[in-house]
């Protein structure tokens, strides 16, 4: 890794760093993937009122804490992006690494939702994609965002052995750009899924 | 970084961020529609506002950012209403509306949007 970090990092041609604006236009791409999944969501839930019969099997309390899981992991990428910005990259490095056990605490709430639809011998609780075109949304758009949220902790963990050599501090705040907007994505996929019955 | 600028006390937009959350798990359990549209979905704007200009810094970006992304929501938007018409309208003669007179296969297993 060069010390002295990519063209991107130092380019500036439209008054924002070149990596900063492809971050940009990718968010801006992701708001269609994830914003035409709810605003079909959004229509053919109210074309099928019954679908409120199928929310109350989602569980409130798992994505409320979810929620607060995301949120709070946002705090700790911002933080680490100050810390980064402020040359203090062992702190930088922790912050990092918070969030990306704020992922897993994430991840792991999902796999008990999903084990305890997927895996269950009682044919009321038993959801699959398969059930009805609820749970298809269900298990697409929390699938896509579980995937997002694997790509972030993926790239945070490659980039912050970097970061704790002092190389490339400006991938923080690429990164945590990326991840507030899966933080967003969530904002929206929880009340449309969980609280709206 | 988004240029020299005042960095906000990110935990207390943090802090304000968990109230808005406890609102709008609070607001639904009242059981009034009007208030569950405002208290769950007004609040997931208010709360996507605080975490697009503080923790992603918008408000200290270049304003063409916010273009970029408005422009994307907005033509978001246009689909969202360009098939709305298609979707939300039953009428014709050349499909079968099951939905509007309740005889598709999954919606058999309710009665008044209970499980039977």
């Amino acid at each position: 890794m060069s010390m002295q970090g990519p063209l991107a990092t130092s380019r500036s041609a439209t008054g924002i760093p070149t990596g900063r604006l492809a971050v940009w236009w990718l968010l801006a791409s992701e708001i269609f993937i994830f914003g035409g999944l709810i605003a079909c969501y959004i229509l053919y839930r109210l074309n099928n009122p019954w679908w409120g019969g199928e929310a109350v099997f989602t569980k409130v309390p798992a994505g409320a804490f979810n929620t607060f899981v995301l949120l709070t992991s946002s705090l700790f990428i911002v933080l680490a992006h100050d810390a980064a910005e402020k040359k203090d990259f062992d702190r930088a490095f922790k912050f990092i690494w918070y969030t990306i056990g704020g992922g897993l605490v994430f991840l792991l709430v999902k796999y008990y939702e999903y084990s305890s639809k997927l895996f269950t011998d009682d044919p009321e609780l038993l959801k699959t994609p398969l059930t009805n075109t609820y749970w298809s949304f269900y298990y697409t758009a929390t699938g896509l965002h579980a995937l997002h949220v694997i790509g972030g902790m993926v790239i945070m963990a490659l980039i912050s052995f970097d970061l704790r050599k002092g190389f490339n501090p400006h991938r923080v705040e690429l990164i945590g750009l990326y991840w507030h907007f899966v933080d967003i994505v969530w904002i929206f996929l929880f009340p449309l899924l969980y609280i709206a019955k | 970084m988004a240029g020299a600028h005042a960095h906000p006390n990110y935990v207390k937009i943090w802090v304000l961020l968990l109230v808005l959350l406890v609102v709008s798990i609070i607001g639904p359990e009242l059981g009034i529609p009007w208030l569950t549209l405002l208290t769950a979905f007004g609040i997931a704007l208010v709360k996507t506002y605080y975490v697009a200009a503080y923790f992603m810094h918008l408000n200290f970006e270049k304003k063409y950012v916010w273009f970029l992304l408005l422009i994307s929501t907005v033509l978001l938007g246009v689909f969202f209403f360009g098939v709305a018409g298609d979707v939300m309208k039953a009428d014709g003669q050349n499909w079968q509306d099951c939905i509007s007179n309740n005889t598709c296969a999954e919606q058999q297993r309710y009665v008044d949007g209970q499980l039977r």
